[in-house]
């Protein structure tokens, strides 16, 4: 079973590498979104400072948001996601699957840029610590999040939009911890509870999401 | 052996097909025929598990495919209009991502010998967006060679194919039945196979029923 899972990983990895220009999309959106606030705010230090977590997390998310549309799209046009429907594998786990596989190519590149564009925002040591922490964190709960909404909406027109409508609320709490722990840690409170909240949502998401993704994506192939 | 009772699908408005019976066992051909909008690939989706009928019963070996699941899909291949291959990898690495996702190990030799039959030698190693249309079908269709399934559910697995590839394909379709697998296939093209036991199915007008 652990097989089926590193086939359809190594499968989605090989496709993203002969497709990089899907995945550095998300990846320059990301860099461009933070770097245009120091830009358009101005050099106030204490400002920067003040907003960098929540820049940093809501461009994260937005990021991920626009990564979504493609996780299960192309495989339902060229029929692939019709075959692992009759495969007789457990559709969560596939979808579990697929769901690492495009958390490791639009997920981590993320995480690893933060500490860079934290920078700019003169964020201490410790808050891009923190940062890279939730982030860690928050970016697989995100994209296993979505991959419900992707699932429900496959095959419809204006998905994009309606993607957004349906997972944003529920990613909002994500935001909202990954963000507050940072500042919680700047300002000298510790932000050790918030990123033990993330951690519980990652594990919820991680048991609950493959399970609505793989009936979502029954109703929507059918 | 597989069971169809009493089969009701409805599409949109449509009522497409309503108190349909058949079945097929060891050795058994279903040819399925119909003109365009009978309700061909939507029954042929229903049988796979991909649909669920609206009234009737779909049973294996006795027993209803919905309680069966992965039991049932282990036992079934697939093909329809889409070829489920991606384009991005060569045609092994389509076939053996594809025959991992069936639980079906095959070797690396197994792949090429594979691809070679279906008559892609020389093709193997490229990528099959660079392939033509009835290419593409023969890497789709290789996975009749290197699966299990006792029951092969073929939506028009003739169409984009050469004659050579045509008349191959029905030898391998043959080779399938005289092993006691069982084959159920749609075409639009005059193709004979006089393999086992052969059954039609018409759809659509002129009333159901089986020959």
């Amino acid at each position: 079973m652990f097989e089926t899972f590193l086939a359809i990983v190594k499968r989605d990895l090989i496709l993203a590498m002969r497709r990089r220009s899907d995945v550095l999309t998300i990846l320059f959106f990301f860099v461009i979104v933070v770097s245009l606030f120091p830009l358009g705010i101005g050099p106030e230090m204490n400002t920067l400072r003040l907003i960098a977590p929540g820049v940093v997390w809501v461009a994260a998310l937005l990021a991920s948001m626009l990564a979504l549309e493609r996780l299960f799209a192309i495989d339902y046009a060229d029929g692939a996601l019709e075959q692992m429907l009759l495969t007789p594998q457990p559709l969560s786990l596939l979808v579990l699957g697929k769901v690492t596989a495009h958390w490791l190519v639009t997920g981590v590149p993320l995480v690893l840029m933060a500490p860079v564009l934290g920078i700019q925002y003169d964020l201490s040591l410790d808050g891009l610590r923190v940062l890279v922490i939730t982030l860690l964190l928050g970016t697989p709960a995100l994209s296993l999040i979505g991959a419900i909404g992707a699932a429900l909406t496959l095959g419809l027109r204006g998905g994009g939009v309606l993607v957004s409508l349906l997972v944003l609320p529920l990613t909002i709490p994500v935001l909202i911890f990954g963000a507050g722990a940072v500042e919680a840690t700047v300002s000298g409170l510790g932000g050790e509870g918030h990123i033990s909240m993330l951690a519980a949502i990652l594990v919820m998401a991680l048991f609950f999401a493959p399970l609505a993704a793989a009936a979502a994506l029954r109703v929507s192939v059918e | 052996m597989l069971e169809v009772v009493d089969l009701e699908c409805v599409r949109g408005d449509r009522r497409l097909f309503t108190n349909l019976s058949f079945s097929l066992s060891k050795g058994e051909l279903l040819y399925l025929y119909g003109h365009n909008g009978s309700g061909k690939t939507t029954l042929m989706r229903a049988i796979c598990g991909l649909l669920q009928p609206t009234e009737g019963e779909i049973r294996w070996d006795g027993e209803p495919i919905r309680e069966l699941s992965e039991e049932y899909t282990r036992e079934v291949l697939y093909i329809g209009h889409k070829n489920g291959i991606k384009d991005d990898l060569t045609a092994l690495e389509n076939l053996r991502v594809l025959s991992t996702l069936d639980g079906v190990h095959i070797t690396e030799e197994q792949a090429w010998d594979a691809l070679k039959r279906i008559g892609l030698h020389g093709f193997e190693d490229l990528p099959t967006q660079v392939l033509s249309q009835g290419q593409k079908r023969r890497v789709a269709l290789a996975r009749l060679l290197a699966h299990q399934a006792r029951l092969w559910i073929l939506d028009e697995p003739f169409t984009a194919l050469d004659k050579a590839a045509v008349e191959m394909l029905q030898q391998v379709i043959r080779e399938h039945l005289d092993r006691g697998g069982m084959a159920f296939l749609t075409t639009h093209q005059e193709v004979e196979l006089t393999a086992g036991q052969v059954k039609q199915l018409q759809l659509g007008k002129g009333g159901q029923g089986c020959v």
